[in-house]
């Protein structure tokens, strides 16, 4: 591979603090070897690959923590092929797999069978999570050590909790051994069980039993509490109420080390949106009142939550074409992650490098890996962003093998040009 | 509420009967006056007209019920329709089909009107989203029942003359029940003052914002009231305890002599069945001709029943 010069651009790099119009070399591995206003048009040998990008933005590419494949066991939502696909046209260049699949990912043959599925089938990082418990049954913990050891880059049980406290606080502290990742899904399973949306008066309104924000917020307490006792690096994957903003804030303020993230879905919609028993609206954690979603701003914005997700949830027709009872729970939304984000960009809401960090930086930090930012040495895994393109999101013009977008017909501003895995353009907007 | 004449031209929007809430204040009353039509005709000794001739009801009840199934049909083939009751039980449902294939399936056998109860919310909207008959909600989960409402209203008025400036105190498990919901909105709608008194844990989240004042305590939410309307404790729909004993529920929510002595002298109970004697109501109580109008509702839903039939069917 010849090096490439790619020059014209707003370099936007959160980690290293850069906002600059310059450009970047990728040398012949693929690797990140200049950025910034030095790499200009003036000195540009004459044997490498010159690319013009035409004062777009160039970013580091996008890390999204949380992610459902269909592989193994529910091909018909989503294999590696149609999720990479879907991840590049966003910008998405790694991925968190959640092991909530068909069997679980819950011991080491099945990372060495994802790991080989996910680079046959896909361009982009699959960084797999395992389970927390086999077959996610919330009672025997899986090996920490060993799946480590093979490459997983963090535990959780993807949609589910671990309810059973003294089962929490020993995973807690057998973790810290390996020093493990522990990621949870916080929701008490006696106080939502039945519920199907937030609890309060669209779901009196649609006769739908709710699902109370003290669900939540008494797991992350709960948690909160064990690690004081149990330090282990622990995330929440998913916070979508304001008092468990609150119960972070404080926490994080008394000196707790831990990180939070939120999906888009909670950050960009509320209960309002489920209208008519929309399907496609049923998630988990529920949206929630217009009051929790702007404190959800408020708490990137203060550092209270440190990663926005897509909570990708590729579900099929049949999945969700029921009553909003029986649905399933979830929303495709990995290819419109940084579009649907740049909307609290455009609105004055977020800043866009605190909103880039959330995708990129903060999430490699987290998972501890050498992605989500234009170091040099790293590989160069880009997106370029036109920021101010509009935009409608259409289900049939979506990559992902299931069509359940929470945003059909939503008028975006902001789309992905290329995206860059190693140095090659693997996605190319025409 | 005036009934006129005017009103009677009034053009229903919707094409299906799914709640309360998608009806405008005319198209309540066109409903109501409609029904006021037949009430005469179900005590006639020849009960049967040919309005719906040729046309073709299916009731599809993927719950239980008596009085509105039996209603619905009663109503259908005393309007001429043919009625088929589909019996869930033996049905393909069982075997696991969908809701959306079995409405395809009925759909192929082109009926023009499908009365649906189901357990779930806003099933009736799903199913009326996939065929091309009107489609009535005969009770969907916690959501909505209409054609109870209707009927309550229809016999406030009968009894009352009117709705409008009445104080209606709707008492038990609003939490379970579409029935509180569908006459909170239609109660409103025509003018009535409701006050909701439960204990908390079957207080729905929000519940005030539906336009109700809420109580705990039967002394002061059946205070000076027209119509108690009593609702029935919902075992089926309840995941765990939300009461003690239905002694102790008794005890404070039942509807006693002693707590009626509060509400105005000429109250009226009413309740929309099956009733747990002895634990929302006194057994007396809802025998007692001069108080409950517990009879007279049913009665009445089956010419509510003919004029919800009657307008939605045409209109498809």
């Amino acid at each position: 591979m010849k090096e490439k010069y790619l020059i014209n651009a707003r370099i936007v790099d959160p980690k290293n603090k850069m906002d600059e119009k310059g450009g970047l070399i990728i040398d012949e591995k693929g690797q990140i070897k200049a950025v910034g206003k030095k790499v200009n048009s003036l000195n540009i040998p004459n044997d490498v690959e010159k690319i013009d990008l035409k004062d777009q933005i160039l970013l580091p590419g996008l890390v999204d923590m949380r992610v459902f494949v269909g592989e193994p066991g529910f091909e018909y939502k989503e294999n590696f092929r149609t999720l990479s696909n879907a991840a590049l046209s966003g910008g998405v260049t790694s991925v968190v797999s959640m092991p909530n699949t068909s069997p679980v990912i819950d011991n080491v043959s099945m990372v060495d069978f994802l790991k080989r599925r996910g680079r046959d089938k896909s361009k982009i990082n699959i960084f797999p999570a395992a389970s927390l418990t086999k077959n996610t049954n919330g009672e025997q913990m899986t090996e920490f050590g060993l799946l480590k050891r093979k490459g997983i880059a963090a535990f959780t049980d993807g949609i589910k909790t671990i309810q059973n406290p003294q089962l929490m606080s020993r995973i807690m502290n057998f973790a810290s051994q390996s020093n493990s990742l522990i990621m949870q899904h916080a929701e008490d399973n006696i106080l939502s069980k039945g519920g199907l949306i937030n609890d309060g008066e669209i779901s009196t309104r649609l006769g739908l039993q709710g699902i109370p924000y003290l669900a939540e917020k008494i797991i992350v307490e709960r948690d909160l509490a064990f690690l004081e006792d149990y330090f282990c690096r622990y995330h929440i994957s998913q916070v979508s109420s304001k008092k468990t903003i609150d119960v972070i804030r404080k926490a994080k303020k008394e000196g707790k080390i831990f990180t939070a993230g939120v999906s888009i879905n909670n950050l960009s919609l509320n209960e309002n949106d489920i209208g008519d028993f929309k399907t496609f609206l049923k998630l988990s954690p529920p949206l929630r009142t217009e009051n929790d979603r702007i404190s959800l701003i408020e708490g990137i914005n203060d550092g209270s939550i440190d990663v926005i997700v897509s909570d990708h949830k590729p579900e099929d027709e049949e999945s969700k074409r029921l009553t909003f009872a029986k649905a399933a729970t979830g929303a495709a939304g990995v290819e419109t992650l940084l579009p649907l984000a740049l909307e609290l960009f455009h609105n004055n809401s977020i800043k866009l490098e605190k909103l880039i960090a959330s995708m990129t930086s903060n999430p490699a930090k987290i998972l501890d890996i050498d992605k989500g930012s234009l170091d040099i040495g790293n590989d160069a895994d880009l997106c370029l962003l036109d920021i101010n393109k509009p935009w409608v999101v259409k289900q049939n013009e979506l990559r992902s093998k299931s069509k359940n977008t929470p945003i059909e017909n939503r008028k975006l501003q902001g789309q992905i040009i290329k995206t860059f895995i190693k140095g090659e353009i693997v996605f190319n907007r025409s | 509420m005036a009934i006129t004449k005017k009103l009677k031209t009034v053009k229903i929007k919707q094409n299906h009967l799914l709640g309360i809430q998608d009806l405008s204040y005319s198209e309540i009353s066109h409903i109501l006056d409609e029904a006021k039509t037949f009430i005469k005709l179900n005590k006639s000794s020849s009960k049967k007209v040919d309005l719906l001739r040729g046309k073709t009801q299916i009731n599809l009840f993927f719950e239980p019920s008596t009085r509105t199934q039996s209603s619905f049909e009663l109503a259908g083939k005393r309007l001429g329709a043919d009625v088929m009751s589909m019996n869930i039980i033996n049905s393909a449902i069982k075997k696991g089909e969908t809701l959306i294939d079995t409405a395809m399936t009925l759909n192929a056998m082109h009926p023009d009107i499908i009365v649906i109860r189901h357990q779930d919310s806003g099933a009736p909207n799903l199913l009326s989203q996939k065929v091309n008959c009107a489609v009535i909600n005969a009770g969907d989960g916690r959501r909505e029942h209409p054609t109870q409402a209707l009927l309550d209203a229809l016999t406030i008025i009968n009894r009352k003359g009117k709705v409008q400036g009445l104080k209606i105190a709707i008492c038990g498990d609003i939490l379970h029940s579409r029935v509180a919901r569908s006459n909170i909105y239609l109660m409103n709608m025509l003018g009535a003052e409701i006050n909701v008194v439960a204990p908390k844990t079957l207080l729905p989240h929000s519940i005030e914002r539906l336009g109700v004042k809420a109580y705990t305590d039967m002394k002061k939410g059946l205070d000076n009231c027209d119509i108690v309307m009593m609702l029935r404790l919902q075992h089926e729909r309840m995941q765990g305890s939300f009461v003690p004993s239905p002694r102790e529920y008794y005890e404070y929510f039942g509807l006693t002599h002693d707590k009626l002595k509060l509400a105005k002298k000429d109250a009226l109970i009413m309740h929309p069945g099956p009733m747990n004697r002895g634990v929302e109501i006194d057994t007396n109580l809802a025998d007692d001709i001069n108080r409950s109008v517990i009879r007279e509702q049913v009665e009445l839903g089956v010419a509510v029943r003919m004029a919800c039939l009657k307008i939605f069917c045409k209109k498809i």
